[in-house]
């Protein structure tokens, strides 16, 4: 990086650490902190998406619709996150392929599955054998934001199907008694007031989710703590120009910060969001706002 | 007439497409001398430099792709990239469930590296997990502490959580040469596994054919042993 790097051998001190910290190896980690925020900045509002969509479901009065919901929730609910990672995104990605596979070549006459081999014709690969690094990356990154939106939005489903249950029947019955339809009354009342017991457990999910990044190493994304065990593990001078012993706590304590003041930046909004959602709600917290207002 | 026109050109328009796919090499990166990420974050090592080599005499485009020692062979047989060039040995469990290519390094020893040169094989033995010194630790009685990462093994061993570890030897060598006398093999060497080869897909027989071809013809005209004496030290086996 800077001109003096060339023999860091005979560089000492502070010179030494600023040509350490901007090798193109250290590069991939400040990349990686990027990535881990645009992952969370993605699934998130993808995840809540799939949770109003599963609680919705769930409380259908459409009984197969409400089946799926609830199969949905207790299901992926149930199913380790690991394992998920492993198995589930593989058979996805499978499907995926599998389907172009049905339509892109359908002269095909080899078996799909040849023991333990998936193999489909070189058109049904996604992505294509020959495309480049960063095209099999983003796909990667893809297919991890929506496992994590599935996996996380289960969670937020059941949340919200309780938040769903916790406004006040009262204020249903009062929708009614204006005459509005059970969609109006829905989208008006219900949803609305919600969120306001939905928000304590949605919080908590997002702080497990920020804290569930490493799980992306096992689908080939290189997250932070990936790279953090990578460039603190000790370095023989053999194989580069930066020998050091077990650093690993240092990378890991320099993780610790950077979580411990994501988590509380989190809170400090989430808490902004919380005191915004209480105005006006028919709970305590509101009406100790309208308290202290008046 | 058009139809045959027609089959014609998609023969030719796939026979093109097929000369143009990209072989994808997974690899671990963190096991150096075989392989590791070097200083500008690239994949490097013994089997970088090899590799590359055999894409050249094979002809084939190759691209490099790091992937977790875990799920290493579950992303090759779902075909997520091509070949597992991973300092892998030859083992027969694995090779029930992908093939692999003929050796390129001989039958290697593995090594116990401990504090002091007596200390117990018997007790604790740290082991990467899924590997022919993991299962071998765990034939011989010794209690057996597994990690994901080949580093995480060493570590284990400096901070005494564990007695020794058990790695292949041409990994330990460097590690126990700058140690400055803390680290210290322990006992015998122990010949396991039968040579680290290429892993690629049961089904792919027409790729393991290309390789086996240039792993042959680089160990016909000694390139490979030269290239083993460079990574691994001139008293590491060749063929």
């Amino acid at each position: 990086m800077f001109s003096y790097c060339t023999d860091p051998g005979t560089l000492e001190g502070l010179t030494w650490l600023s040509c350490y910290l901007t090798t193109g190896k250290h590069q991939s980690i400040y990349w990686a902190v990027g990535t881990v925020l645009l992952l969370l900045a993605i699934t998130a509002p993808t995840a809540l998406l799939f949770g109003f969509g599963g609680a919705s479901a769930a409380r259908s009065r459409f009984a197969p619709l409400s089946w799926f919901g609830k199969i949905y929730i207790s299901v992926v609910r149930g199913v380790p996150d690991i394992a998920f990672f492993l198995f589930f995104v593989i058979a996805l990605d499978q499907a995926f392929e599998w389907v172009r596979h049905k339509v892109k070549c359908p002269d095909w006459d080899q078996e799909v599955w040849q023991g333990n081999d998936f193999v489909v014709c070189a058109e049904a690969k996604l992505p294509l054998g020959n495309a480049a690094q960063w095209v099999h990356e983003t796909y990667g990154f893809f297919l991890a934001v929506l496992t994590f939106a599935i996996v996380f939005g289960a969670f937020a489903a059941n949340v919200l199907y309780g938040a769903m249950q916790a406004v006040p029947r009262a204020q249903i019955e009062t929708a009614e008694a204006y005459g509005m339809s059970n969609r109006q009354a829905f989208w008006r009342i219900l949803v609305p007031q919600m969120w306001v017991y939905a928000l304590p457990g949605l919080s908590n999910l997002w702080m497990v989710l920020i804290k569930a990044t490493p799980l992306l190493f096992l689908l080939g994304v290189e997250d932070i703590v990936y790279w953090a065990r990578e460039l603190g593990g000790s370095k023989t001078a053999q194989f580069t120009d930066y020998p050091h012993p077990d650093w690993r706590m240092w990378y890991f304590a320099a993780l610790l910060i950077f979580y411990l003041g994501f988590t509380r930046v989190s809170e400090i909004v989430l808490d902004k969001i919380m005191r915004r959602l209480t105005k006006g709600q028919a709970t305590m917290a509101g009406e100790a706002q309208r308290k202290a207002a008046a | 007439m058009n139809k045959l026109i027609l089959s014609v050109a998609a023969l030719a328009l796939s026979a093109g497409l097929a000369s143009a796919q990209t072989v994808r090499m997974g690899t671990e990166g963190a096991y150096p001398p075989y392989n590791f990420i070097n200083d500008a974050g690239e994949v490097d090592g013994f089997e970088r430099e090899l590799g590359d080599e055999l894409c050249a005499r094979a002809e084939l485009t190759c691209e490099w792709v790091t992937n977790d020692w875990d799920s290493i062979i579950p992303n090759l047989v779902s075909g997520n990239y091509d070949t597992i060039i991973a300092g892998m040995s030859i083992t027969d469990e694995r090779d029930e469930v992908i093939d692999f290519t003929q050796n390129y390094t001989p039958p290697a020893a593995s090594a116990y590296v401990g504090l002091s040169a007596d200390a117990d094989v018997t007790g604790i033995v740290a082991a990467q997990a899924a590997t022919i010194q993991a299962a071998h630790v765990a034939e011989t009685g010794a209690t057996l502490l597994e990690f994901p990462t080949p580093d995480e093994t060493i570590a284990a061993v400096r901070n005494g959580e564990a007695d020794a570890v058990l790695a292949d030897k041409d990994f330990l060598v460097p590690i126990v040469n700058e140690s400055n006398g803390e680290l210290a093999f322990v006992g015998e060497d122990v010949p396991l596994g039968g040579g680290i080869g290429m892993g690629v897909r049961e089904s792919d027989g027409e790729l393991k054919g290309k390789f086996d071809a240039a792993i042959q013809s680089m160990k016909d005209d000694g390139t490979l042993n030269a290239m083993i004496k460079k990574w691994f030290g001139d008293e590491a086996l060749v063929f």
